[in-house]
């Protein structure tokens, strides 16, 4: 199983401070708290991409590629990359020079962007958000598995005789992940091609992810591409850990209360009682984290949101030593001894690049 | 015998409330008056099944459900009891020239097709009889919005008809008698499921 953050990229005033970093600061930090990542034995580091302030990565692709450069195995994914508004064929060139300087270690998640706004900053329209995701995901599959592409569709200009370069590195296109909060439709389209689909689950109930999930794997299983329990499904989830619970219940509070999308709504208590962000000791994220599993059935990765709300870099570093420290060692042990041998791990490069040579031996 | 559902949405904030009075009255009529009742199919309707949802003890979470996208769970437990309802009461006091917004703000966070098709029986409460065109031109042109079906009778209560003749009563009967024919005439709701797909992913793909 794979553990890892995922970060949304926003630049937010630190409400115990009154202080916001600066682009550059923050620019800086999630490079600094990438690194720490791998540093403390994570496997992936997601990157949001957004178009508008208080966010910074508009460009996900170069912040990864100086991650990449100065990691040696860490898994570099999105969270998410916008099908919706991005060209598909600027998406398909982008991710497959990411996956050459990262010696493939890179897979993408796929989301639709909720802010009505942003979409004819780029030429298009929110109501056409489903439709969007699957004509240009359907253009981006095509463009990373055939060399020479014909193509015609409603969103963009047609394509004759495009051939998107550089080509997927050992002809292993990226491993997509599809997220979605509640969209069935995105949960098919996940289930369709046999990628991986990840349920955001940060601020939903968790009623709502094991809806999402179970339609997830019932359609896989459908279109024939294993058991339902071998779908590979990702989850989020937001903690904050202090070894002395009641600590981190005092410490997170004002940041929590402050916090951009849920801030000045419920308590603390009642948004830990109806989501899964859990404020605690390492050991209550361990048990809750472990419990995910019982609704969601066995799954593949594991992303935690650390860093936002304007936790101050050195908070957003000691949680990832708790994290490497203290929770992923014990959810590896545990979720590896609770996982039947038929359920697959997350595709990765070297998986899916050691699958396709059994396929095809070299003569 | 089919057990149909009546849910009963009032807004008022004080304890005792004379939004909740007529709310309660309201509900009490169109309970005798669906006793005679059968529906389209021939089937007693005898035995409907009332819910009261006091908004006052939901206004957190309503308020909570705007800023975090999600209702908690007593919220969402009135949320799926108004969509599987037969019919909706919906009775508020009047504030500052319109329904309040507590009342309205329910009905924000409600499913925006929660209530199509539903039949439902508009009232309200204020000191004086002078508002009495809220239920025309702010309750009426919200539920059309959401598409429910509203009964030409909408009760309207001042200060004054509390101590008055019967003209009161006339009008919680009416207004009754007119949801229960409502209720008669059609078969038991059907909930959707929003999490159900209804396009074959072919058909998507096709755009």
């Amino acid at each position: 199983m794979q553990f890892g953050i995922f970060t949304v990229s926003d630049i937010t005033t630190d409400p115990t401070t009154g202080q916001a970093p600066s682009e550059a600061e923050r620019i800086k930090n999630v490079v600094t708290i990438a690194k720490h990542a791998e540093d403390v034995g994570l496997d992936v580091f997601a990157l949001g991409e957004h178009h508008n302030e208080p966010f910074f990565s508009s460009s996900p692709t170069t912040t990864l590629a100086y991650i990449a450069a100065q990691t040696e195995k860490l898994l570099l994914s999105t969270s998410t990359t916008l099908i919706t508004t991005n060209d598909p064929v600027k998406i398909a060139e982008d991710y497959a020079m990411l996956q050459h300087l990262a010696d493939g270690r890179v897979d993408l998640m796929m989301g639709r962007g909720n802010t009505g706004p942003v979409y004819p900053w780029f030429g298009k329209d929110i109501r056409a958000g489903i439709p969007l995701a699957i004509e240009n995901y359907a253009l981006l599959h095509r463009l990373w598995r055939e060399h020479v592409v014909d193509w015609q569709g409603k969103f963009r200009t047609p394509l004759q005789s495009f051939t998107s370069t550089p080509r997927p590195l050992d002809g292993i296109p990226p491993f997509v992940w599809h997220g979605s909060i509640r969209s069935p439709e995105i949960a098919e389209q996940a289930a369709y091609y046999a990628d991986g689909f990840f349920a955001n689950h940060i601020f939903w109930p968790a009623s709502h992810t094991q809806r999402m999930i179970a339609l997830y794997r019932e359609r896989f299983a459908h279109y024939g591409h294993g058991d339902p329990d071998q779908a590979i499904v990702g989850l989020g989830g937001q903690v904050f850990m202090r070894k002395n619970s009641q600590d981190a219940v005092n410490e997170f509070r004002p940041y929590f209360d402050n916090a951009p999308v849920y801030g000045h709504g419920p308590s603390l208590e009642d948004f830990t009682r109806e989501t899964p962000l859990t404020v605690g000791s390492p050991q209550q994220v361990s048990d809750r984290t472990l419990g995910f599993r019982e609704y969601v059935g066995d799954y593949q990765r594991q992303l935690f949101l650390l860093d936002h709300a304007g936790l101050p870099l050195k908070t957003v570093l000691e949680q990832l030593d708790l994290l490497g420290a203290e929770v992923v060692p014990v959810l590896r042990k545990e979720f590896a001894a609770l996982k039947p041998a038929h359920v697959p791990d997350a595709p990765t490069h070297a998986s899916l690049l050691a699958a396709s040579l059994e396929r095809t031996p070299v003569a | 015998m089919s057990q149909r559902s009546l849910v009963v949405i009032t807004a008022g904030l004080s304890q005792p409330s004379s939004t909740r009075l007529l709310a309660d009255r309201l509900a009490a009529a169109v309970t005798a008056s669906a006793l005679a009742e059968v529906d389209v199919r021939g089937v007693d309707v005898r035995g409907v099944d009332v819910r009261v949802v006091e908004l006052r003890d939901l206004a957190h979470d309503i308020m909570n459900h705007m800023l975090t996208g999600f209702p908690p769970a007593a919220l969402k437990e009135a949320l799926d009891a108004v969509e599987a309802a037969d019919a909706l009461i919906a009775v508020t006091p009047v504030f500052t020239a319109s329904c309040s917004g507590l009342f309205k703000s329910f009905f924000d966070v409600l499913d925006k097709d929660a209530l199509v098709g539903k039949p439902v029986l508009l009232a309200a409460t204020a000191g004086t009889a002078r508002h009495s065109l809220v239920l025309e031109h702010a309750l009426r042109p919200m539920f059309a919005y959401l598409r429910a079906v509203t009964m030409p009778t909408a009760v309207f209560a001042a200060s004054e008809d509390w101590g008055g003749s019967s003209a009161l009563q006339d009008r919680i009967s009416r207004g009754a008698e007119e949801l229960s024919r409502e209720i008669a005439r059609r078969g038991p709701v059907q909930v959707g499921d929003p999490f159900a797909l209804n396009t074959s992913f072919e058909d998507l793909l096709a755009g």
